[in-house]
């Protein structure tokens, strides 16, 4: 039995290895392509080669490789694939009851990759996530930056930097969502003041591991949690910081000014009311549109018009699906509603796109068709930010990790009996969403 | 882009109207008018005199009477019912003071009723409004084996008694693990002994029936309002809205009501796509989950199509905002109609499920769901399709009078 299964990992190995879709030149031609960097370009042309975007524009300009795999899109949107910089699919669990900080936690030991929400979200036209853990510590630990590969561990959906490492910021909280029973504060001002003792104890270890330059005989002992802050002090790590009410906005940014941390500020929910105040420190804003507003008291005031109101103001905007709060097949809705209440429409598309991709420091290789950028993008039936179209397919560093027409793959973009049970395991590539 | 609402005639009445005029004496110009009787109307007119519809037609055809309020729309609907929801009882703040959709000291409370808990003036009636949703179904939610009764509002008034259209609509039950207690001394505590629970208690009610009609003046049994309501839906005249997901809940549900005879409303009913053929022959209606729930425990299979394939299979169906214990705290039926009619029903068909097929399945249509001579003045304005998402609702309005002019 055991013989018999690295035979077949083999041939599928060897499969793979011929018939990967990087390896070759893929020509996307006759879509309106839309960059997000640039204006949209109807009956375009791009190409793609080792995963990443060789060269796109006019059909008239673009001369398509012999021998490229030419895929006709004509009629057809094709855009960056969609990035979602607050998400918590993957049956995750990061910070215990233990106490209300808890840096050392990552919250990648924990991803359950098969989780069904993997595969609503790639058929949502999501390419990137950051999953991060709950909102119910005051910084609940590591969050992880994931490309959609499809991919049997988390290793394979890892995004490394250019020292190799798994990236991701890390998640923190104020408001009411943190407060609870000892060890947890009780209060706002308390709430300020443990995070203010950590950022000062995370300052001294820092002093301590500089004066050991680098001996390891004198270096501090060992903590994991202080090494991640100390991260995020080096500018490392950004803090991804859920707040709602205004007066916590500003609280968030009153700590990443005294303690110089680069922080995305996330749901801001009264972020309208404390527009110019946002605009002026420069801090991006990650919103989440929900249908009403309410739920709890301090997203009384959540509306529609906030993503246009931040953008006005001229605040850098993202959206979030914050999967489960809202479902990942419906994250271009969320930019719909976004236009809806007053974002222009361009940026709109750029919120679940490039501007995510900056706030998790990937602006340089994901979120916009640019030539060199990896190739993750989707090709949809008609306008991003209408209700009856439909993400037809999503593809991730040049291979296909979605196609609506597959059936095992229209299962969870609409959903039916067995869309809520766990995938199926890979064994390689992405074959299995190919339909081969 | 956007169609102003207002444009001649008493502009100057505008906002003053909310409070002041009851029955304002109102003519609605569409470009589109679909009255859900009968084809759209090209450049339709509706006439609206003390708070009933008066006329409607092509503009050729009907002449509006000086003096009148003219709002001008590109699209005119009915105003938009709400076949299921919890709005007005389970509150905005989602905290225990403005929670009143559950009451958890016993698992059969039949005799709850809506109107003792329903505030016309929580801020999520007001949101709803906004959006062209005049009329809900609203009350009791799921989570216990039976709930409470369930009443139909309009959207828009002071008071308990200037909303009711239906005081006691229906009762609601749940067959399902969400009302399963948890803990030695709770029960039910399995979908055997919910079954079971509920079996007794109608049991209970025909005995108590039996004795009410048997017995001398002075030797009644005393009243008890929990029995009373049961009897009422043994003797059909008020429904059981039961909420099931999966297949083995619906069947229970099915099962239940062919036991006792009695007339039941699916409600949810997520894998209600599993069973077609038991609904159809049942000649159960449905009330379809709203299709952004999220995806979840017994919900976990359900599909945006299920509207679509409910109603393409001959069955009664319409949509809802339902509950939601969280954010956000109401849904918008608008919304969920949108989703249904990107996936699988047409426009007509999504737009009959929150109106006239909600009015019909509800018992109200002889008031409200269509465009008609003779039925109330509940109209709902958009800047384009009401179900694109950047489309607009640019008024509202309920027996003559305009309750929303937001932009929303």
């Amino acid at each position: 039995m055991r013989y018999i299964l690295i035979v077949c990992v083999l041939i599928f190995h060897t499969g793979c290895a011929v018939s990967r879709a990087q390896s070759d030149v893929h020509a996307f031609i006759g879509a309106t392509l839309t960059p997000i960097s640039a204006e949209p370009i109807a009956d375009g042309v791009m190409l793609v080669e080792h995963g990443q975007i060789l060269r796109l524009g006019k059909a008239s300009e673009i001369t398509i490789p012999v021998g490229a795999v030419r895929h006709d899109v004509s009629g057809k949107v094709i855009m960056p694939g969609l990035v979602c910089t607050h998400n918590h699919i993957g049956g995750i669990g990061g910070a215990d009851r233990t106490g209300p900080i808890q840096p050392d936690v990552r919250i990648f030991d924990s991803i359950n990759v098969r989780d069904a929400g993997f595969k609503r979200t790639v058929a949502g036209g999501i390419t990137t996530i950051n999953i991060m853990p709950g909102s119910g510590h005051l910084l609940s630990g590591q969050t992880s930056y994931l490309k959609l590969r499809g991919g049997n561990t988390i290793d394979d959906l890892f995004i490394r930097d250019s020292d190799g490492k798994a990236m991701g910021g890390i998640k923190m909280a104020n408001g009411t969502n943190s407060r609870r029973d000892a060890p947890f504060p009780g209060t706002r001002a308390k709430s300020a003041s443990l995070v203010r003792e950590q950022y000062i104890k995370a300052l001294a270890y820092k002093r301590k591991q500089e004066a050991a330059k680098e001996d390891p005989a004198k270096m501090p002992a060992r903590d994991i949690g202080m090494e991640a802050l100390v991260e995020v002090l080096e500018g490392k790590r950004v803090v991804h910081h859920h707040t709602h009410r205004h007066d916590d906005i500003i609280t968030a940014l009153r700590l990443a000014k005294e303690f110089n941390f680069r922080v995305v500020l996330h749901h801001v929910s009264e972020g309208w009311k404390v527009a110019k105040e946002i605009a002026q420190s420069g801090v991006p804003c990650s919103v989440i549109l929900v249908d009403s507003p309410g739920g709890k008291l301090e997203a009384r005031d959540l509306l529609l018009k906030c993503p246009g109101i931040l953008e006005k103001a001229g605040v850098k905007v993202a959206l979030h699906t914050d999967d489960w709060i809202t479902d990942g097949r419906l994250f271009l809705r969320m930019a719909a509603m976004a236009a809806r209440a007053g974002m222009s429409r361009e940026g709109a598309l750029k919120a679940v796109t490039l501007a995510g991709a900056e706030m998790i420091d990937l602006g340089d290789r994901i979120g916009s068709l640019d030539v060199g950028k990896d190739a993750d993008f989707i090709i949809l039936s008609g306008d991003p930010l209408s209700v009856y179209t439909k993400v037809l397919e999503t593809w991730v560093e040049g291979n296909k990790v979605f196609d609506r027409s597959n059936t095992q793959d229209r299962l969870y973009a609409v959903g039916g009996y067995g869309a809520g049970n766990e995938l199926e395991p890979y064994f390689c590539c992405f074959d299995h969403a190919e339909g081969q | 882009m956007m169609t102003r609402l207002i444009t001649i005639a008493v502009t100057t009445i505008g906002l003053s109207l909310l409070s002041t005029a009851a029955h304002a004496q109102v003519a609605v110009r569409g470009q589109t008018v679909y009255t859900m009787s009968g084809a759209s109307i090209a450049n339709g007119v509706v006439v609206i005199d003390d708070g009933k519809i008066s006329q409607v037609g092509p503009a050729n055809e009907v002449s509006i009477p000086a003096g009148y309020l003219v709002l001008d729309a590109k699209i005119v609907t009915p105003g938009l019912v709400d076949a299921h929801a919890t709005v007005g009882l389970s509150g905005m703040l989602n905290y225990k003071h403005d929670q009143d959709q559950i009451e958890h000291s016993a698992p059969i409370q039949p005799e709850l009723r809506a109107i003792d808990a329903y505030n016309t003036r929580d801020e999520l009636v007001t949101w709803i409004r906004t959006f062209g949703v005049t009329t809900v179904h609203t009350g009791h939610a799921p989570g216990e084996t039976i709930s409470g009764q369930t009443m139909i509002a309009k959207t828009f008034g002071n008071t308990i008694d200037d909303v009711t259209l239906v005081e006691s609509a229906m009762v609601a039950a749940t067959l399902s693990p969400s009302a399963l207690k948890k803990g030695k001394p709770k029960s039910p505590g399995t979908r055997g002994k919910q079954m079971a629970i509920l079996r007794e208690k109608f049991i209970k009610a025909r005995e108590y029936q039996q004795k009410l009609a048997k017995a001398e003046d002075d030797k009644k049994p005393d009243r008890d309002l929990s029995l009373e309501m049961m009897g009422k839906i043994l003797d059909r005249e008020i429904r059981l809205l039961i909420t099931a997901d999966r297949a083995q809940d619906i069947a229970s549900a099915l099962r239940l009501a062919k036991e006792f005879n009695i007339d039941i409303v699916l409600d949810s009913a997520a894998e209600a796509y599993l069973l077609i053929d038991e609904i159809k022959a049942a000649g159960v209606p449905v009330i379809v989950h709203p299709a952004m729930y999220r995806a979840v425990g017994n919900r976990k299979n359900q599909s945006f199509e299920t509207a679509a394939m409910l109603k393409h299979a001959g069955i009664p169906i319409a949509l809802q905002s339902g509950f939601e214990d969280y954010v956000p705290k109401v849904r918008v039926v608008l919304f969920e109609a949108a989703i249904a009619a990107a996936n699988g029903l047409t426009f007509d068909e999504a737009l009959s499920s929150i109106t006239i097929d909600a009015a019909r399945i509800l018992g109200v249509d002889k008031r409200v769901g269509s465009i008609e001579i003779g039925k109330d003045g509940d109209l709902a304005l958009y800047d384009g399709d009401p179900f694109e998402y950047t489309s607009h609702c640019i008024g509202t309005i309920i027996d003559g009078q305009v309750v929303s002019e937001t932009i929303r």
